[in-house]
């Protein structure tokens, strides 16, 4: 593991840490609401402020924060998990079955995202949204899978594996996904932050996560127009930490995974 | 008189490599002076330091004279105007720019230096071309357009240009043909007789030097190990080192005495095989271009513990032949038969049953193991495919690595800190850890240096006749296979021209085209266009015996297609063959 990677699991560490254990020491509840300040600054007692219902920030970014990074971790993970599956099976097994793998990408590129949510979302609730997100982000890394699964079939070890009677599932997964797993663990970083911008978007609208509670993406919309700036502030500073340690771990996991670069 | 004079050359990389420590030499006007040695022994770095060509950061010690004037130490843009006038370098890689036409770059390259004016530049540049042996209407082709050996005249042609006093080749025959090598050094002896240029020729190919060099150089981790004419070293080498590069040159002649076939049963059978691919045009309309032919009809059988050796030129369709018959389907026609099974009659489970018996060693061992695998795991993963038990897996792969002469300590480490020879020896361990019958070789050692190609190819020899096993080996070059290869049969676009037993082949070639592989004749041009229309023989453009043959007899290379003719055991394809081919029969 290089220096930025463990940068980055470290980072990510102290910000789960503290998104799960910080409402412990909190004063403050998320969903309390304390009538005798609204929209006040920092102070001993709020010590981020409030909000102008007069909810504490910090229990509410907190609160935030665990939804944002569960919905943003599950929904990178699943959608690169897709794309990895969809396009080295596409890529590799060509024919029909990549046509039609890459038909179903295509088609869900042109279907409106958020019409889609707006029908399936409200049954659901929020664990709802994580795979329902993810069913929206796999197909352009899923095509970039297939593109460089394409060339990576050509290679000799992958011809040589085939030739030497190594069945094609195997193939697949010892001798293709890790030359496209540098692609995919970028793809998952970045999808993270994604995701969880892409939760926030869709909470401002309502179809998100459903008010009274929270997650940093609605805490964001809400800072929008608002006097204060410190409530979405807090989690906008919040949302680019985890990003950061998300693309430093990815950038770790990359080079561990690349032999030539990593330890013997 | 002296014009080049290297002395004390030392050249320390920016990681601190020493990549060449106090090299000497000098060379004089029209002579050739050749640099050989193994890569890694800092022939081209060297050029590169004599150049002023290397990278930043590369430290460069001792003294550089060109007709006296010391070059070292002198400042890049002083250099730019000293090279390419006084000397030039003909690089390994055509380093031409595809966006302009070969006439527009040689044309750049003579007025840079003479400031000659434009119309006078691109007059000059076609003469230029005409002096390599280019058609001046091919002054306006585009670098893509040109054949390896076209684009290394152009080189040749650029670096000519401004009548240089020295002309630095660095391995100027690299990657090309047996056919096309020669004429290509005759291009450049024919640059050298117009412009008295001294020749500095970077190879690690003795046999390029040996015919065309008057002095030798042979270098080795950066130092001058040897170094006289030609002949002296060739004859009578002092070195150590020299001794065994020469040792390991490749020989066509002394062949080896013929062995009868064996008589045992046939392990790969060859009939009618065809592989033609369609070329379309077009994006939005696709329209059939035509047909290349890669492989067109060709026959040919393998016993057990026998090698037959496929070669060719590249682009004659013999790697394509053997991936036919390892994809073990249905062909698109002709028969393949191997081990007594027909593959177009296999269903999956047989198919995955036949390929533990039949293994392969592809050309660049680089490739062709997974860079993310260690040794161990790589030759262990046939093993599990095919259910080996799995107790005995670690013992088979210590076995494995024992048999191609590695030791078992090899088996943690990861390919890339291997060498070359080593790679591939993993290859072959790969490939026999399943004790196949039936073993295909594409170019197993092409990718390797001349000496350790000996070593490889002295390895697959003691296998064969330890294991009885029968190879089907892919080569371009005769003179590599003809130890191992009990038979021959050499491919001409698509088709087998000659096929026989090795010594035969050797001793009385009967296809004007072995002759030119076996380097006693020369060819004219490229290999021609694959999707070329096919009439007549395929290969009269190039033949030299269809030249000087009488009307009423190249009427019959013109009109008709030669069908292969003599016995089973040795035919040729050609109307007028040189030999005899059936007379031994």
């Amino acid at each position: 593991m290089t220096r930025r990677g463990a940068a980055g699991s470290v980072l990510l560490a102290a910000v789960v840490a503290l998104a799960f254990a910080g409402p412990l020491v909190s004063p403050w509840s998320w969903d309390e609401t304390d009538f005798t300040a609204f929209g006040q600054g920092p102070s001993g007692r709020h010590w981020l402020g409030t909000t102008q219902s007069g909810r504490d920030v910090f229990a509410l970014t907190l609160r935030g924060a665990q939804k944002s990074l569960v919905i943003g971790l599950l929904a990178a993970l699943l959608s690169s998990g897709l794309a990895a599956v969809a396009g080295t099976v596409a890529g590799f097994a060509g024919g029909p079955l990549d046509r039609a793998l890459m038909w179903g990408a295509d088609l869900l590129l042109v279907l409106p995202p958020l019409l889609v949510v707006a029908v399936l979302a409200p049954g659901g609730g929020w664990p709802l949204l994580a795979p329902l997100l993810a069913a929206f982000m796999w197909m352009l890394p899923a095509r970039a899978v297939r593109a460089s699964t394409l060339s990576v079939r050509e290679r000799g070890h992958v011809l040589a594996a085939r030739f030497l009677g190594v069945a094609a599932p195997r193939v697949l997964v010892r001798h293709v996904l890790p030359q496209v797993a540098s692609l995919l663990v970028a793809d998952a970083s970045l999808a993270a932050g994604a995701a969880i911008a892409a939760e926030g978007g869709l909470s401002f609208l309502g179809l998100g996560v459903r008010p009274p509670d929270v997650s940093l993406g609605a805490l964001i919309a809400d800072g929008r127009g608002a006097a204060a700036t410190w409530p979405s502030g807090a989690a906008a500073g919040l949302l680019a930490l985890i990003v950061l340690a998300v693309n430093l771990l990815g950038d770790g996991l990359r080079d561990a995974l690349d032999p030539l670069r990593g330890g013997r | 008189m002296t014009v080049l004079e290297v002395a004390g050359l030392s050249v320390v990389h920016a990681g601190g490599v020493r990549a060449v420590r106090g090299v000497s030499f000098a060379v004089g006007a029209g002579e050739v002076l050749g640099i050989v040695g193994e890569s890694g022994a800092g022939k081209t770095a060297a050029a590169l330091a004599v150049m002023g060509l290397l990278p930043d950061g590369a430290e460069v010690t001792g003294s550089v004279r060109l007709r006296g004037e010391e070059l070292i130490g002198r400042s890049d843009a002083e250099l730019s105007r000293v090279r390419g006038r006084d000397l030039a370098m003909v690089f390994q890689e055509p380093a031409l720019t595809p966006v302009h036409t070969v006439g527009d770059q040689i044309a750049e390259a003579v007025r840079v230096h003479s400031g000659a004016a434009r119309a006078a530049a691109r007059a000059r540049a076609v003469e230029l071309l005409g002096q390599v042996g280019i058609a001046a209407r091919r002054a306006r082709a585009y670098p893509h357009e040109f054949s390896g050996g076209m684009l290394r005249r152009v080189m040749i042609a650029m670096a000519i240009a401004n009548a240089p006093a020295v002309i630095l080749a660095d391995e100027p025959t690299a990657g090309l043909d047996v056919t096309v090598r020669a004429q290509i050094l005759d291009v450049l002896r024919g640059a050298r007789e117009a412009t008295g240029a001294a020749i500095v020729l970077i190879s690690h190919d003795l046999g390029v030097v040996e015919g065309f060099a008057d002095r030798v150089t042979v270098m080795r981790e950066g130092r001058v190990v040897e170094s006289g004419p030609v002949e002296r070293v060739y004859l009578e080498p002092r070195a150590a080192c020299t001794a065994e590069l020469l040792g390991s040159v490749p020989r066509v002649d002394g062949t080896a005495p013929p062995r009868p076939r064996p008589e045992r049963p046939v392990a790969l059978r060859v009939d009618g095989l065809a592989r033609h691919y369609p070329v379309f045009k077009g994006t939005l309309v696709r329209r059939r271009l035509g047909t290349v032919r890669a492989v067109d009809g060709i026959g040919f059988d393998v016993r057990e513990g026998e090698t037959l050796a496929l070669v060719g030129e590249s682009g004659c369709g013999k790697t394509t032949a053997l991936m036919e018959i390892l994809r073990l389907s249905r062909p698109q026609r002709g028969r393949v038969v191997v081990l007594g099974q027909d593959t177009a009659s296999l269903n999956a489970a047989r198919r995955k049953a036949l390929r533990r018996d039949v293994q392969v060693v592809f050309q660049d061992p680089g490739a062709s193991l997974n860079p993310r695998m260690r040794v161990a795991a790589i030759i262990a993963e046939p093993l599990t495919a095919h259910g080996f038990p799995s107790s005995l897996i670690e013992s088979r792969v210590k076995e494995s690595l024992e048999l191609v002469g590695l030791e078992s300590e090899h088996a943690r480490r990861f390919p890339h800190a291997l060498s070359g020879g080593q790679r591939q020896r993993v290859a072959i361990a790969r490939a026999l850890a399943l004790e196949p019958r039936l073993l295909l070789l594409d170019e197993p050692v092409s990718a390797l240096d001349v000496s350790v190609q000996a070593s490889v190819m002295a390895l697959l020899e003691s296998l064969r006749d330890r294991l009885g096993l029968a190879y089907l080996l892919v080569a371009h070059d005769l003179a590599v296979v003809h130890r191992i290869a009990d038979r021959v049969a050499v491919m001409y676009m698509g088709r087998i021209v000659e096929l026989g037993p090795t010594p035969d082949v050797y001793r009385a070639p009967a296809h004007p085209y072995t002759r030119a592989l076996l380097r006693r004749v020369r060819l004219r041009g490229d290999p021609p266009d694959p999707m070329s229309p096919l009439t007549g023989c395929r290969f009269r453009f190039r033949c030299p015996r269809y030249a000087v043959l009488a009307k009423e007899d190249a009427r019959l290379c013109d009109e008709q297609d030669p069908k292969p003719w003599g016995g089973a055991d040795r035919s040729v394809a050609c109307h007028h063959p040189l030999v005899g081919a059936g007379a031994r029969q």
